[in-house]
């Protein structure tokens, strides 16, 4: 895109005029138009994306909050949230890693994840979200050279705003479902990436994403594309501080596939889950969505959630493009009185498209775990295939797995195949690891991510480790 | 090593051992006997500590140690090893890696320092070797869709691997070839030493053909009844136990 163009977006002054404390490092708990203005221009958003956010907004105020998902909350007063928080010292985005505030640098390096090392060791880049705003981002030399874009969603909105233009909410509309449609209103921040035609892209992409500020939901907004014959395996891994009180997260994330593009997500999902009585932790409700829009495209999910007091999430794949496939992988884990909702949905529209659903549900304590997945076979999608194994492994008696699968298919060629089991940990089976000189702890940790290999050799190596030690974290206690 | 003094326990309320005594010295192999229902692989799980069995009266002092307190990782740990007659399958877990972190935990637990993967696996390729077991065995999820006789081998090689000092074979022998009769009655003919005892129990008298014991018991009705040399086995091979009954009448 021309410098011009940027100076000028970034040059022109907010048309809506209104008087605001742009300094302020939050806005004030509240909901309306006034409020999307000020988080708008604190961003410095362009018109288009204001008026999107607009729009959304005004949708958003006619809808009404889900109630079908199979979990249990005390109604959320979306006017006590607080729409934007900042990191400290925010006027001057930093550059670099050496410009960013020594105690966030502590912040990471408690939570495991040193970003300077991350850095020189992984090999990955690190899109860091602090709170709403992008403060750390690497390797985007390496990845230029490649003409991978890789940003803050905030920056691509001034940087590109063709892309955005054309592929923002193609794949979510903003009147797509309450939370989404909230997301589209108030999106903080998030990433965006461009794998132009023919470029594998060079590394794997990760981003962290950190709740921090009290009070605060979160609201991020990712857009990946994949032109014709691209390839990018994206990472998102999440882990919260300890927190007292319910936040809501609401993130969308789009995928778009084109001819020949393969897209790999993989998420390791461990946001704050409340404690051992049920009180606190995140709302987490995705709308997590992928376009195979491509002939030969493929989009693969592959989620491990182990956090969140309520999760309610389906990634999902419209398989558009002639022989296009979608996969899903899927762990979730849900202890003490965490409730999940999750699976996937998977659109056939085109010939020969091919979907694989692999979910794995474990419930230990007073978890409520439940699988739903929609299969629809649409009337041109000529010998569609679909293969659904949907697993629960339950701990203890006190928890609950459901699955809620539903099935349409409108072309006879379809093939459509579903699987499933209820299984418990047996005690001979801990026995047997016991006798061997195996703590009951560990017994459980080393059956469980048995039964979740399937999924995890999924996932990119580093993250199948820590998806690993995660489930042994969060396994502790659950037995005895 | 162990000393079983008048032992009674219960399965699901129903008096199953009845007062059992039981001496074993470092270096002894002992074989139980008995028809189905005497209470021999309960004896064997008590020992292992698994749930589901209650003790009900008497003892068992294991090295110094009163057993039944005892967590069933602690007793493996400090040297008990029941090779299981029906080894359960564990799906999704590779076999050496569970092989692995097993010996591990028993490393750690005596002070010593854990096996990397290249120790570990020179160490298990000599003991598969022993037990002519297929390299792809070990790979494979524990025991999943592991044949008859191979489950039986699984068993004994993880009885090579953590060089236990009480060994209990809980029938073994049962559904396994001659073959493989005799290549783990190698095995663990290969472990035998001064230190190490052994408690096999077993219906028949072919095993003890291969794997010589110093002592045979028959268990019936949840007591020993008999004790002798390993001609009592062979006795009993020629006679059945048809004894018991007259035993019982006089």
């Amino acid at each position: 895109m021309a410098t011009k163009e940027i100076e000028q977006l970034v040059a022109r002054e907010y048309e809506h005029g209104f008087v605001t404390d742009i300094e302020a490092d939050t806005i004030a708990p509240g909901l309306n138009e006034d409020v999307i203005r000020m988080l708008s221009a604190k961003k410095d958003e362009p018109e288009f994306m204001l008026e999107w956010r607009l729009q959304a907004f005004r949708h958003w105020q006619t809808m009404q909050e889900p109630t079908w998902a199979h979990v249990n909350f005390n109604p959320i007063d979306y006017q006590s949230i607080s729409y934007y928080s900042a990191p400290k010292s925010d006027a001057d985005r930093p550059k670099s890693l050496d410009e960013i505030d020594p105690k966030l640098i502590e912040t990471y390096n408690k939570l495991g994840i040193p970003l300077r090392e991350q850095e020189m060791l992984a090999g990955v880049a690190v899109d860091a979200v602090f709170d709403s705003v992008s403060v750390g981002t690497t390797f985007k030399a390496k990845l230029a050279e490649a003409g991978v874009i890789f940003c803050p969603f905030s920056e691509a909105v001034h940087k590109y705003p063709e892309l955005i233009k054309k592929y923002l909410g193609s794949v979510v509309p903003y009147r797509d479902n309450f939370y989404a449609t909230l997301n589209s209103a108030v999106f903080s921040d998030g990433s965006f990436v461009y794998i132009p035609k023919g470029v594998r892209c060079p590394m794997e992409l990760s981003t962290y994403f950190r709740i921090n500020a009290s009070n605060t939901g979160q609201f991020e907004r990712t857009l990946i594309i994949a032109d014709e014959g691209a390839y990018v395996s994206y990472l998102e891994g999440c882990t919260a501080p300890m927190r007292d009180e319910n936040q809501l997260h609401a993130a969308v994330v789009e995928l778009v596939a084109l001819d020949n593009a393969q897209i790999k997500y993989s998420t390791v999902q461990n946001w704050y889950p409340g404690d051992e009585n049920g009180v606190g932790g995140i709302y987490n409700f995705v709308t997590k969505r992928g376009a195979c829009r491509g002939i030969n495209s493929k989009i693969s999910w592959t989620q491990v959630e182990t956090g969140s007091a309520i999760t309610w999430k389906y990634p999902s794949v419209i398989l558009q493009g002639d022989n296009s496939v979608g996969e899903f992988y899927s762990v979730a884990l849900t202890s003490n009185y965490q409730q999940a909702d999750t699976g996937t949905k998977m659109f056939h529209l085109g010939k020969n498209t091919k979907s694989t659903i692999i979910s794995k549900g474990i419930s230990a304590a007073k978890g409520q775990n439940a699988y739903r997945g929609l299969v629809r076979i649409g009337p041109a999608a000529e010998n569609a295939r679909n293969y659904t194994q949907c697993d629960s492994l339950l701990i203890g008696d006190k928890c609950g797995a459901h699955t809620f699968p539903y099935i349409e298919v409108k072309n006879p060629t379809a093939k459509v195949e579903h699987e499933a089991s209820t299984s418990k940990i047996s005690d001979d089976q801990l026995f047997y690891c016991r006798q061997r000189g195996l703590s009951e702890e560990d017994a459980v940790s080393l059956i469980v991510n048995g039964f979740c290999k399937q999924v995890f050799k999924e996932l990119p190596m580093e993250f199948a480790v820590e998806a690993q030690k995660l489930m042994e974290v969060s396994l502790e206690g659950a037995v005895g | 090593m162990l000393e079983i003094k008048d032992l009674k326990a219960t399965v699901d309320g129903k008096e199953i051992l009845k007062g059992i005594n039981l001496n074993i010295k470092p270096g002894e192999v002992h074989a139980i006997m008995g028809p189905n229902g005497s209470g021999k692989s309960t004896l064997a799980n008590i020992l292992a500590g698994r749930n589901g069995y209650e003790v009900t009266g008497g003892s068992i002092n294991y090295n110094g140690h009163a057993l039944v307190d005892m967590e069933p990782e602690i007793r493996a740990r400090e040297g008990i090893f029941l090779a299981m007659q029906y080894p359960i399958e564990i799906p999704g877990v590779s076999n050496i890696y569970f092989l692995k972190n097993a010996v591990n935990e028993v490393r750690k637990h005596h002070g010593e320092s854990e096996l990397d993967a290249m120790d570990f696996m020179k160490i298990l390729k000599e003991k598969m070797k022993l037990l002519e077991m297929k390299n792809e065995l070990i790979y494979r999820a524990i025991n999943e869709g592991f044949s008859g006789g191979e489950k039986k081998r699984n068993e004994i090689l993880q009885m090579l691997l953590l060089q236990p000092k009480l060994a209990i074979m809980d029938e073994t022998d049962s559904g396994l070839d001659i073959d493989a009769l005799q290549t783990i009655s190698k095995g663990v003919n290969s472990l035998r030493s001064a230190e190490r005892s052994f408690l096999m129990i077993t219906h028949y008298q072919r095993l003890l053909n291969y794997i010589q014991p110093d002592f045979v018991h028959v268990l019936a009705r949840g007591t020993i009844v008999k004790s002798g040399g390993k001609e009592l086995a062979a006795q009993l091979e020629q006679e059945g136990y048809a004894f018991l009954d007259n035993a019982e009448a006089i």
